[in-house]
C-alpha cells in the first residue's frame, strides 16, 4: 500500500467532504482543536480548511513541541553550544528559535560547532567517532521523540560513551491538553486526537477528555484523507450525542500504544515536578528528565546553565495562540513584525507552528468550495 | 609535471604556475584563445547578435555525486544561465581557488569533467585563472565560470511580457539535484536510485524559441528549486502564478526521499531543466518541440499565470484546497551546486 498516494486520493477525500458538509449542515457551529503541531502544517499544507464548511473552525493548538520551549531554555542551549570542546547536535527546527537575544543560528555562525540530526543516534554516532568532542543532544519533543532519546541513552550507557550528554526538554501531552481544557473561556466542541504521540501513549490517557470534559476525541492521522476523517467522526459523534473517544489512525496506532516504548521510557526518564511552557506557564508533572542512573549523561548535570526565565517580548502573543485563544493573524504582530524571516516568538518559527504554517500556506484566503448535492 | 598535491608554489605565479596551467588546463580544454595565454581574450561579436553575458560559483560537496561533479555544474551553470536568457552559449572562463593539499589526480578529474562538459555543450573555454590558499582556507576546490552567450537582436524575453492566461511549462522532472546530493553527502543512511540532473539545455531553449518565438520569459530553477524562480517571477511580473500538484513530474525516489525528510520538491535544486512562460494557445508548439529532445523529454504543464494573487505562487491540492508557495526561508540544503 503506497499510503502517500492513497490516502492523498482525491476521490476518496471528495466523499469526506461531501459528508462533512452534510453533518456540518444539521449542526450549529462547532470548533475542534487539532493539538498536534504535524496536523497544524498538514492542514495548511493540502488547504484542508479551505475545503471545510464555514461553520467548522479548527482550533490550533500547542502541539508542537518546539513552539514552548520557553526562550530561557534556548538560551541555556547556547550557553552549552558556545563553551570550548562542546558540539551541539539538534534537529533542524531548533537552529532559528529565538532566545532572549540571539539564536543557535547566530551561535554557529559565529563559531560555535552546532551541527544539524535527524535522530540523537546520529550524535551518538558523532560522539563515538569524535573522542575529542564533548557532544551534547537537545533533545526535544513530546512523547513520539523521547523513546528515540531513550535508546540512544541506553546505547550511550552500555558502550560507555562518557562525551557523551542530552539536555532533556522532552514533554507529555496530556498536561498541556488538561491546562487547555481548564482555561478560562475556552469552548471547544471536540479534539482531533495526536497522531504520533498515539503510537507511543495508545488511546488510554486521553479518556479523561471525554469522561471529565464530555467532548469527543479522534486519535487522527496525517494525510489529507486521515484528517477528513478524523473531522468526519467527530462530527458523526457530535450528531449521535457521543463522546467518546475513537482512532482514526488504526493502521499505527494501536489503543494499548507501544508497550515496549513506554517501558523504555519508564526506564530512562522521570517526570519533573514542573516545568515552563511558553505561553502556558509552569504546568505541573509535564515534562521528562533523566533518572539518576543516567546522571552522566545528563547535560543539566554537567554544565552551569544561566537558567535565567526570560519573558516574552511584549508584543508576543504566542501563548494566545498556543492556547487556541486568538488565530495566528489575529495576532498583533502577524506578517508585519514578525514573520518566518524575523520571528519574534516560536510560533512563526517552527515548520510545526501555527503562525508559520498559516503564514506560509494560508495567506492567500481564496476560499474554493466543492459543490455539494445532498446524497 | 610529476606533482601529487596543489602546493601553494602552483598559486604563485612563477615557474609552478605555468607547469600546473600547461599540464592540466591547457592539456583539458585548451584552444586557440586560451593558449595564447594573454590577459584576456579578444571576441569577435557576429553582426546582429547582443552579448548576454553570465557568472557562477561552485562550491559543491561531495565534488562528485551519482550523476556528475563539481566540473560538469561548472560549465552546464552558466550554459544554462545564457541559455534561458535567450542566446547561444559560446565562450567560458574558469577561474579555480585550490587548497593546498589537493590531490593532483582528484584535480585532473574535475578539469577532466569540465572539458568534456564545454565539449558537449559546444562552447570554447578562452579564459581562466587559477589561485592556491591555505590548508584549511577552501574546501578542496572551488570554481567559477562566466560565459558569453551570444543572441538574436529579434529575441525579446523579460517578465514584463507574462500575461494572465500563460502557461507554465518544466522541461522535465524537479528535484533531482539536491536530493541526490544530498544523499551522496552519506549523513543519512538512506539510499535511493537517485541522480542528478545536471545538462546543458541549450539545445532545448533553441527548440523552443524556434517553435514558439513569442514565448515570454524562461528561468533555470536552480537553489530554491521550482518554488523560487516561480516567486521571483510572480514579483517582478506583479502577476499571480498557480501550480497544479496533480501535474507535478516527481520521481518517486524524490517524492519518497523528500517525504522522508520533510522536504518540498518545489525548493529542491534542480541542474539540468528550466521553465518557460508561453502563450496558452502555444502550448501544443511548444510541448513537441521539447519533447522531442532527450533534455526535455518530459516537459509538461504545471501551471498558469493569472491576475487573482499578483505577487504570489499559489498550489492547488488534488482535491480542491490551495496553499501559498513562498519564497524559501533559511538554508534547508547548503551547498548543493
Amino acid at each position: 500500500m503506497k499510503f502517500v498516494t492513497e490516502f492523498r486520493d482525491p476521490e476518496a477525500a471528495k466523499v469526506l467532504i461531501a459528508e462533512i458538509a452534510e453533518l456540518a449542515a444539521d449542526q450549529p457551529a462547532r470548533k475542534f482543536m487539532e493539538a498536534c503541531g504535524g496536523h497544524t502544517h498538514a492542514i495548511y499544507r493540502h488547504g484542508i480548511e479551505s475545503l471545510l464548511p464555514e461553520s467548522i473552525e479548527m482550533v490550533h493548538g500547542p502541539g508542537c513541541p518546539v513552539c514552548v520551549i520557553p526562550m530561557g531554555r534556548i538560551d541555556d542551549a547556547i550557553s552549552i553550544a558556545e563553551q570550548d570542546g562542546v558540539t551541539m547536535c539538534c534537529f533542524g527546527d531548533l537552529m532559528r528559535v529565538p532566545g532572549g537575544s540571539s539564536t543557535l543560528l547566530e551561535a554557529k555562525a559565529k563559531g560555535a560547532d552546532i551541527r544539524v540530526v535527524y535522530s540523537p543516534l546520529d550524535a551518538l554516532a558523532i560522539a563515538e567517532n569524535e573522542p575529542d568532542r564533548n557532544v551534547v543532544f537537545f533533545a526535544v519533543g513530546f512523547e513520539t521523540t523521547a523513546p528515540s532519546t531513550a535508546i540512544t541513552a541506553m546505547q550511550a550507557r552500555e558502550r560507555n560513551v562518557s562525551n557523551f550528554s542530552i539536555f532533556c526538554n522532552h514533554v507529555t501531552i496530556v498536561p498541556p491538553m488538561k491546562a487547555i481544557l481548564d482555561s478560562p473561556g475556552m469552548e471547544l466542541d471536540g479534539f482531533l486526537g495526536p497522531g504520533h504521540v498515539s503510537t507511543v501513549i495508545g488511546t488510554g490517557p486521553y479518556q479523561f477528555v471525554s469522561r471529565e470534559y464530555g467532548l469527543p476525541l479522534v486519535a487522527t492521522g496525517f494525510e489529507p484523507v486521515d484528517i477528513l476523517q478524523g473531522v468526519a467522526m467527530l462530527l458523526r459523534q457530535l450528531a449521535e450525542g457521543r463522546a467518546e473517544v475513537e482512532n482514526q489512525y488504526k493502521r499505527v496506532v494501536r489503543d494499548g500504544g507501544n508497550p515496549a516504548a513506554l517501558k523504555m521510557l519508564g526506564g530512562v526518564f522521570e517526570l519533573r515536578p514542573h516545568f515552563e511552557w511558553r505561553g502556558l506557564g509552569f504546568i505541573a508533572q509535564s515534562a521528562l528528565a533523566l533518572r539518576d542512573e543516567y546522571a552522566d549523561w545528563d547535560a543539566e548535570k554537567h554544565f552551569e546553565l544561566p537558567g535565567v526565565r526570560v519573558a516574552d517580548p511584549k508584543a508576543c502573543q504566542c501563548g494566545e495562540v498556543l492556547k487556541g485563544a486568538i488565530r495566528p493573524w489575529e495576532c498583533k504582530v502577524f506578517g508585519t513584525a514578525c514573520t518566518p524571516e524575523t520571528p519574534i516568538g516560536t510560533c512563526m518559527v517552527s515548520s510545526e507552528g501555527a503562525c508559520a504554517a498559516y503564514f506560509n500556506y494560508g495567506r492567500f484566503r481564496a476560499k474554493k468550495r466543492i459543490p455539494v448535492t445532498s446524497a | 609535471m610529476t606533482d601529487e598535491v596543489i602546493t601553494m608554489a602552483h598559486g604563485a605565479g612563477g615557474k609552478a604556475s605555468q607547469a600546473l596551467t600547461d599540464a592540466v588546463f591547457r592539456s583539458a580544454y585548451g584552444g586557440e584563445e586560451l593558449d595564447r595565454l594573454d590577459d584576456g581574450a579578444v571576441l569577435d561579436i557576429p553582426e546582429g547578435k547582443r552579448v548576454v553575458f553570465a557568472t557562477d560559483a561552485f562550491v559543491v560537496t561531495p565534488r562528485t555525486f551519482p550523476g556528475g561533479s563539481i566540473g560538469d555544474l561548472a560549465v552546464n551553470g552558466t550554459v544554462n544561465d545564457l541559455a534561458v536568457m535567450g542566446a547561444t552559449p559560446t565562450w567560458l572562463a574558469v577561474a579555480v581557488v585550490l587548497e593546498e593539499g589537493l590531490p593532483l589526480a582528484e584535480l585532473r578529474e574535475v578539469v577532466a569533467d569540465v572539458a568534456a562538459a564545454a565539449a558537449a555543450a559546444n562552447v570554447t573555454v578562452v579564459a581562466g585563472d587559477t589561485k592556491v590558499v591555505e590548508r584549511g582556507a577552501a574546501d578542496g576546490c572551488y570554481l567559477t565560470t562566466s560565459g558569453i552567450g551570444l543572441r538574436d537582436s529579434t529575441v525579446s524575453l523579460a517578465a514584463e511580457r507574462v500575461r494572465p492566461g500563460d502557461a507554465v511549462i518544466i522541461s522535465g522532472t524537479f528535484g533531482d539535484h539536491g536530493m541526490a546530493v544530498m544523499l551522496a553527502r552519506g549523513d543519512l543512511a538512506l539510499q535511493a536510485d537517485l541522480s542528478s540532473d545536471t545538462a546543458p539545455i541549450h539545445e532545448a531553449t533553441a527548440a523552443l524559441l524556434a517553435a514558439v518565438p513569442e514565448t515570454r520569459w524562461m528561468r533555470d530553477p536552480t537553489r530554491g528549486g521550482v518554488a523560487s524562480a516561480c516567486n521571483e517571477l510572480a514579483v517582478a511580473a506583479n502577476v499571480g502564478v498557480a501550480l497544479f500538484e496533480e501535474t507535478f513530474p516527481v520521481l518517486s525516489p524524490v517524492s519518497g526521499a523528500c517525504e522522508l525528510l520533510g522536504l518540498d520538491p518545489l525548493y529542491v535544486a534542480n541542474e539540468g531543466k528550466f521553465i518557460a512562460i508561453v502563450p496558452a494557445d502555444s502550448v501544443d508548439a511548444a510541448l513537441t518541440a521539447l519533447r522531442s529532445l532527450e533534455v526535455s523529454a518530459q516537459a509538461t504543464v504545471i501551471g498558469e499565470i493569472n491576475d487573482e494573487h499578483a505577487g504570489m505562487v499559489v498550489a492547488h491540492t488534488p482535491f480542491g484546497g490551495s496553499r501559498i508557495v513562498d519564497m524559501l526561508v533559511g538554508a534547508p540544503l547548503p551547498r548543493i551546486c
